[in-house]
């Protein structure tokens, strides 16, 4: 090999820039900028209307930016038509051809770029062997079942070898026991193939389940782009701490000492690090608590730091107990206790005291 | 059930039955008219005869204006179907300057009565000095029959999951592609509808095509008028009772192989 230039640039598969996109005098995608890595299964994860839809027509070039650029593989294709563009998508209500068998589905994108008849055919059933329905070629979409159609879908999408596949909530019109195996189904093939893949959802369960990295997105801006489990252990803001998961919200006020900050929520004063309370945060701030971050202890216990309660309710939910506490000071907290001992250590109207993970906390 | 379920599901029936009669009624008149002995029309007749079948089967302008008719039908169907579908497409597919104006035109015959036009085409061909030959009476068909056809393409096209050309563009499908490959093949049907409409109402049409037609052109709607006017004896109603006939079996036949019940409805993809 000659020498080349920093290789870096040869990890990134899909490159958004500074992408712009409105619709009348709302900007559905509002200066996006992403980088996603070669082999890397994104995730875009937002509420309805958040703009990850938009973003997904642009890169597949069902709309154009009307500033900004995406690059996939370097090259810039905000000129190109979808057709002449190289990337397989998968749609939420499955779009196979109704007049087409499953095999010609799976063909057609093998046709357009004239490919050989016996490449067609080879290629055809070995992305139905991938699906795991080498059986079902002569069948119409229309004889499948959602879950099997959904899989010639994708089979349809990889079979022309696309740059980067994307997946537009595919799993939303599968019943529930089905998306699981679906969702494991998806991120093995992914694997094997080693595809790049931008995937859309707004269950964020999916999202931090199968994802790399998950992009938040609301109001058309990208909120954080991370890996799961910092996206739920360090959201960037509060809408990222309220949208993922359950959180408890606790209003304070916070001033900064040395290298910690000092929240007071009411009668009760807590510290944590700097670094989870960024500066730029107001006076008045959201002390941000996972209800797993908290535990029930004995009232009057040396652990207690956030002061004490009284057991308003039980939430049974099979792996843990949820207990809904009624602070002393005004405050409806939500602890995750793990496994069913909560159940009769701490029944409805049982005083205690509150112990919190400070070092799970977050202050926006 | 309720006392109002018992009063009404009768009524509701009786209702039904009184709509059928007067629908059907006239038609069946008509037919039995047909078998009439007497040379003039009576209901209900005092004598049987077929021979008033015979006679429309062999008078000689009635062969001539069939074979006129099915002439101009068949051109006209296939134009309307081929200009329904063009326009119909572009109105759906396609946001261009004038969309609106191009749907009002082309929807226009609906409102306008077929005497107005009839006679506008009249005058227009002898401004232009065009002879009262077949391609007049063929545009003048095209015009009444394409809002019907469509409609009918309209219809299936609002059938066809928008999302299934993106799926086709994703896979390297240019537009045209698209048409001839997803589009027309899911269009089929309505087509196939549309242009049977179009056949129908062409053979049937008379206000407009007396104005356009001559002696050598008439098709058989004018030739039944123009024999009204001669003669009172039942030949014209043996030749509506056949009419019915080869109507009815042409609708079934084509409903067997095209479903019109798919044609006439919509469901909801957007």
């Amino acid at each position: 090999m000659s020498e080349s230039a920093a290789a870096p640039v040869n990890d990134i598969a899909l490159s958004i820039e500074k992408v712009v996109r409105t619709f009348g005098t709302a900007r559905a995608v509002d200066n996006v900028s992403l980088e996603v890595r070669r082999g890397e299964f994104v995730t875009l994860l937002g509420p309805s209307g958040c703009g990850k839809t938009t973003l997904l027509n642009l890169i597949a070039g069902f709309l154009t930016p009307e500033s900004g650029e995406i690059f996939v593989d370097g090259a810039p294709i905000s000129g190109l038509s979808a057709f002449e563009r190289n990337i397989g998508v998968v749609f939420q209500n499955y779009a196979l051809f109704p007049h087409m068998s499953v095999a010609e589905n799976v063909a057609f994108g093998l046709k357009m770029r004239k490919v050989t008849r016996p490449e067609i055919a080879r290629r055809v059933q070995e992305a139905l062997e991938m699906v795991r329905l080498p059986q079902m070629g002569e069948r119409r979409p229309r004889q499948l079942s959602g879950g099997q159609q959904q899989r010639i879908a994708l089979a349809r999408a990889l079979v022309i070898r696309p740059q980067l596949i994307l997946l537009d909530e595919p799993f939303s019109a599968i019943d529930k026991n089905l998306r699981a195996e679906m969702q494991v189904e998806l991120k093995t093939i992914q694997r094997q193939v080693g595809i790049t893949t931008i995937f859309i959802t707004h269950d964020q369960s999916e999202a931090l389940s199968m994802s790399d990295r998950i992009a938040v997105m609301a109001q058309g801006q990208v909120q954080q782009f991370s890996e799961p489990i910092d996206l739920y252990r360090r959201p960037a803001n509060s809408f990222v701490a309220s949208f993922i998961g359950e959180i408890n919200r606790l209003a304070c006020t916070r001033r900064i000492e040395g290298d910690r900050a000092v929240l007071e929520c009411g009668p009760v004063q807590v510290k944590v690090p700097t670094a989870q309370a960024p500066a730029g945060a107001a006076t008045e701030s959201m002390l941000y608590l996972r209800p797993e971050a908290l535990r029930a202890v004995p009232a009057g216990s040396a652990e207690a730091n956030l002061g004490t309660g009284q057991v308003q309710a039980q939430v049974y939910q099979g792996t843990h107990v949820d207990l809904i506490v009624q602070a002393d000071n005004g405050w409806l907290l939500r602890l995750r206790e793990p496994g069913f001992a909560a159940l009769d250590r701490w029944p409805v109207g049982a005083r205690l005291a509150i112990h919190a993970d400070l070092a799970e906390a977050c202050v926006y | 059930m309720t006392m109002a379920d018992r009063i009404a599901k009768p009524a509701f029936i009786a209702l039904v039955a009184v709509a059928l009669a007067f629908v059907t009624l006239p038609s069946v008149v008509v037919v039995i008219v047909a078998f009439g002995e007497k040379s003039i029309m009576m209901f209900p007749p005092d004598a049987w005869s077929l021979r008033w079948f015979e006679r429309a089967l062999t008078y000689p302008d009635f062969r001539k204006g069939m074979v006129n008719g099915l002439y101009v039908s068949a051109w006209a169907s296939l134009l309307s179907v081929a200009v329904g579908t063009l326009a119909a497409y572009a109105i759906d597919r396609f946001a261009f300057k004038g969309r609106a104006l191009l749907e009002a035109i082309l929807l226009s015959p609906l409102v306008i009565p077929h005497f107005t036009l009839g006679v506008g085409l009249l005058l227009l061909a002898s401004t232009f000095g065009l002879a009262r030959g077949y391609s007049v009476v063929v545009l003048c068909h095209l015009i009444l029959v394409v809002p019907f056809v469509m409609r009918s393409v309209y219809v299936s096209l609002k059938n066809i999951d928008p999302m299934l050309e993106r799926a086709a563009a994703s896979l390297g499908a240019p537009p045209l592609t698209v048409f001839l490959r997803i589009h027309l093949p899911l269009l089929a049907p309505g087509l196939a509808g549309g242009w049977l409409f179009a056949f129908i109402l062409s053979f049937n049409e008379f206000t407009a095509t007396l104005f356009v037609t001559n002696n050598t052109t008439q098709t058989l709607p004018v030739a039944m008028y123009n024999y009204v006017r001669e003669y009172a004896d039942p030949t014209m109603a043996a030749l509506s009772a056949l009419l019915i006939l080869a109507t009815a079996l042409f609708l079934i036949i084509a409903n067997r192989f095209l479903g019109l019940d798919r044609i006439l409805s919509i469901e909801s993809h957007r």
